[in-house]
Formats: C-alpha cells, sequence, structure tokens
C-alpha cells in the first residue's frame, strides 16, 4: 500500500521465538497478543521500533508526494465548485502526512531527518504516486480508486498495536471516504456526459487500474515479512486479502458507472465467491519502486524544490519568534 | 540538509469539542511559536469544526509518569475497590441511594 516496499526482501529482521525472549519481551507480545496498544515510552523491541518508524514515515511521505498528482489539475478544475473541493482533499492529504509524521517522530527520529530522508531520495513512498495525471478524469480515478484502495488498507491500521498510527490512521479514516465519494462523483458526471467524456473516464480506469492494484504490494507469497508484521499486530490483513476485497468492491462500482475493467481475464468465480483477474505486472511494480517509474525523478525535484524554495519562510518565523522572545525578556526585566 | 538549520519546537494540541467539555489531547505539531501553534494547529486538527477551543503546550514542559513503574505507581489504586458504590450491598427495601 503506501508502504508496499516495506515487503521486499531484506527490510526487516526475522521473528523471535517465545523461548528465546526475554522477561520484557514477553510482557511486551503478551500485551499485543492481548489487543493492548504499546505507547512511545514503554519498553518495545528494537525491530518492533524500526519496522514501524520504516512504515509510519514512508506513509506519511505517501501523503505528502500524493498532494502533487492532483496539486498539478487544482488550476485547471472544470468548475469553481470543483476546485474548491480539490483544494479541501490536496489539504487534507497534506494534513495526513502530519499526522503520520507526529506519530513516526514518537519512536525517535526527528522531522528534519525524516524529511532529509525523503528529499535525498533515500525514503520510499508508495509507487502510485509516480504516475502522471494527464487529464482531469484522473483526478476522479485517483479519488475513486487510490483513495479506494488506501481506504481498504487503513482501515484494519486503526486497530494497529501502536497507540499514535492507530490514532492517526482513525483520523485519516474518517477524512478520507470524503475523497472517495468526490473521486466517484466526477467519475460519474464523466460518465453520464458526452461520449468524449465517457471516453475520457475510461482512459483514466484504463490507465489507473493495474498500478492502482499495484499498491497493495507484492503477492503473500514473496512478501518477505509479512508473518512478524502480523504477530506485532501491525499489519493485520495480507496483501492478496486486502486486494480481493478492493476488487470484489470495484467491479460492481464500474458497472454501475458503465465502464470497461482494463483486465479480458475478470470474471467472477462463484466457487470462491470473488471475482479473479489477469497477471498482474510485477517486473513494472519493481521498477516504479526502485526509482524507475514514469515520474519519480520529476515527483522527487518537485519536492526538493518546494523544500529549498520555503526555506527563507522558515528561517524568518525562526528569526521573528526569536526576536519575540527577547523583546518579553527586555521588558520584563 | 544543513546541521545547523533550526527544527521548529514541538507542540502538543488540546481541543475542547464543543463548550461545557474538556481540552482534549489530539496531536503535535512543529511550530515557531505559540501564536503559529495555534494558528497551525487549526488548520490541521479542526478541518472540519472539530473545536471551539485550542491550547498549545511546548511538549518539553510536559512532565508524564514513567510507565516503568506503573505496577507501584498506578496498580495500588486497584486494591480499593470499596470506593466504588457498587461495594456495598443495600437491602432492597432501600431503593434509591
Amino acid at each position: 500500500m503506501y508502504t508496499q516496499m516495506m515487503d521486499l526482501p531484506g527490510q526487516v529482521s526475522k521473528g523471535t521465538a517465545t523461548a528465546e525472549m526475554s522477561a520484557e519481551e514477553r510482557a511486551f507480545q503478551a500485551t499485543v497478543d492481548a489487543e493492548g496498544k504499546i505507547e512511545p515510552r514503554d519498553w518495545m523491541p528494537e525491530a518492533y521500533r524500526k519496522t514501524l518508524l520504516r512504515q509510519i514515515s514512508q506513509h506519511a511521505h505517501s501523503e505528502i508526494v500524493g498532494m502533487y498528482p492532483e496539486g498539478n489539475w487544482i488550476s485547471r478544475a472544470p468548475s469553481l465548485k470543483r476546485k474548491a473541493i480539490l483544494i479541501a482533499k490536496v489539504q487534507d492529504e497534506g494534513g495526513h502526512g502530519l499526522y503520520l509524521y507526529s506519530a513516526a517522530e514518537t519512536l525517535g527520529q526527528s522531522r528534519d531527518q525524516m524529511m532529509a530522508a525523503l528529499n535525498s531520495g533515500k525514503a520510499k513512498y508508495s509507487s502510485i504516486f509516480n504516475y502522471p495525471t494527464l487529464s482531469w478524469s484522473d483526478v476522479g480515478a485517483i479519488g475513486w480508486l487510490v483513495d479506494g484502495a488506501a481506504i481498504m488498507n487503513q482501515i484494519p491500521l486503526c486497530r494497529c498495536s501502536y497507540g499514535p498510527y492507530a490514532r492517526a490512521m482513525i483520523r485519516v479514516c474518517k477524512e478520507e471516504s470524503f475523497h472517495q465519494r468526490q473521486g466517484f462523483d466526477i467519475m460519474l458526471t464523466l460518465a453520464r456526459g458526452t461520449q468524449k467524456q465517457k471516453e475520457m473516464a475510461q482512459d483514466a480506469l484504463n490507465r489507473w487500474w493495474w498500478p492502482v492494484l499495484q499498491m497493495f504490494g507484492p503477492p503473500d507469497k514473496d512478501s518477505v515479512h509479512s508473518g512478524q508484521s502480523a504477530a506485532w499486530k501491525i499489519k493485520r490483513v495480507s496483501n492478496d486479502d486486502l486486494r480481493q476485497k478492493f476488487i470484489d468492491a470495484t467491479v460492481p462500482q464500474a458497472e454501475l458507472l458503465g465502464l470497461t475493467i482494463p483486465d479480458p481475464k475478470l470474471a467472477w468465480d462463484p466457487e470462491r465467491g470473488h471475482y479473479d483477474i489477469g497477471e498482474i505486472d510485477w517486473e513494472e511494480f519493481r521498477r516504479v519502486v526502485n526509482g524507475d517509474g514514469p515520474l519519480n525523478r520529476e515527483r522527487l525535484a518537485t519536492r526538493v524544490e518546494a523544500y529549498e524554495e520555503g526555506q527563507w519562510v522558515r528561517d524568518a518565523a525562526v528569526a521573528y519568534a526569536e526576536k519575540q522572545r527577547t523583546r518579553t525578556h527586555k521588558e520584563a526585566a | 540538509m544543513s546541521a545547523n538549520e533550526k527544527e521548529w519546537p514541538l507542540w502538543e494540541v488540546f481541543i475542547r469539542s464543543k463548550q461545557g467539555l474538556d481540552h482534549k489531547h489530539c496531536g503535535s505539531l512543529h511550530a515557531p511559536d505559540a501564536k503559529m501553534a495555534i494558528r497551525l494547529a487549526r488548520d490541521v486538527y479542526t478541518r472540519r469544526s472539530e473545536g471551539v477551543s485550542i491550547w498549545v503546550v511546548p511538549s518539553n514542559a510536559i512532565t508524564a509518569a514513567d510507565p516503568s513503574e506503573r505496577e507501584s505507581f498506578v496498580d495500588p489504586m486497584a486494591d480499593k475497590i470499596f470506593r466504588h458504590p457498587t461495594f456495598y450491598e443495600l437491602p432492597d427495601e432501600v431503593k434509591h441511594m
């Protein structure tokens, strides 16, 4: 999902058998097993801290970079109403990034360190934001599909064992459903519009469908650390299960829109009670995650530029705060 | 990013959701001073009218109990069940007390 690269090889240490656990670790695991929450100052295994820090910061980075594909359309929105909605939506994404950075900071990394990791290209964010938004219909498709996929992933995270992450996710989920609905609303308007508008909607679905399915991360058989994350109750539903849930929910919505999912192998399997799909291009996924997607370089460059151009504002705010403090001290003296 | 850059200090944010209720901790944020912290808290935590009043407190001004002392510090309170009204059995004749 927003942290899909967590599942690639070499990311996290193996789990520990109960017999090898220290007394502290056994107490920690007992709390987690009993659906208790771990709070910032509680004892936690170093690997748990590292895994969470990586996951929450990647999630935060995804929210921040996720503002760019849609941000490109704010000045080109087709009406004032759509523009106001899109601004509110993009502002929400920025807010979600802030909730998540705050949660990550409780694990002992500073905001500046996380920003530096993102800007240097060292930290990852979701592969989905490296695809371009070529037409207005892409804004609809992102809300409907990308945010729809994000909701599937984030709802189980509301019950994550780490308190600050779970609380951030609850806040995010409350706001996210507006995002999906506004996207679907755009798709619905286009699908019920002129032939040209309907073609725009279909074109967006064609381009976003497969990258969205890749958002859920590699298949369970190739997902390296799901076991440990599940034992820690960080990851509560597997990649394949979430992906299936998303497909089952989305196919009828596409039918309602009168659009065709770009997968000739898509078919309802009455025995499984689920939709079957064709083969996902995991080579494409690996390429995009590893920095070679259509827009990886551009996204990062935009991010670095925004950071550097905002430096004088941050400096001025600090200088002003210092001046005010000195003045207050002088008056007191 | 250079090492001498100054990170904005961290603030804890408390929101009163409506008149008559307590301010409740809802998260934290970075801001250069208290005034900016309040403004940013409005934008980050009350975009859907979640609050009518905001407090911000510098995070480093908060002193917290040590979670590792929970056993000796908090748990003894659980012994005193006689502090709860349900500890006392009343004859049925006493209808409300």
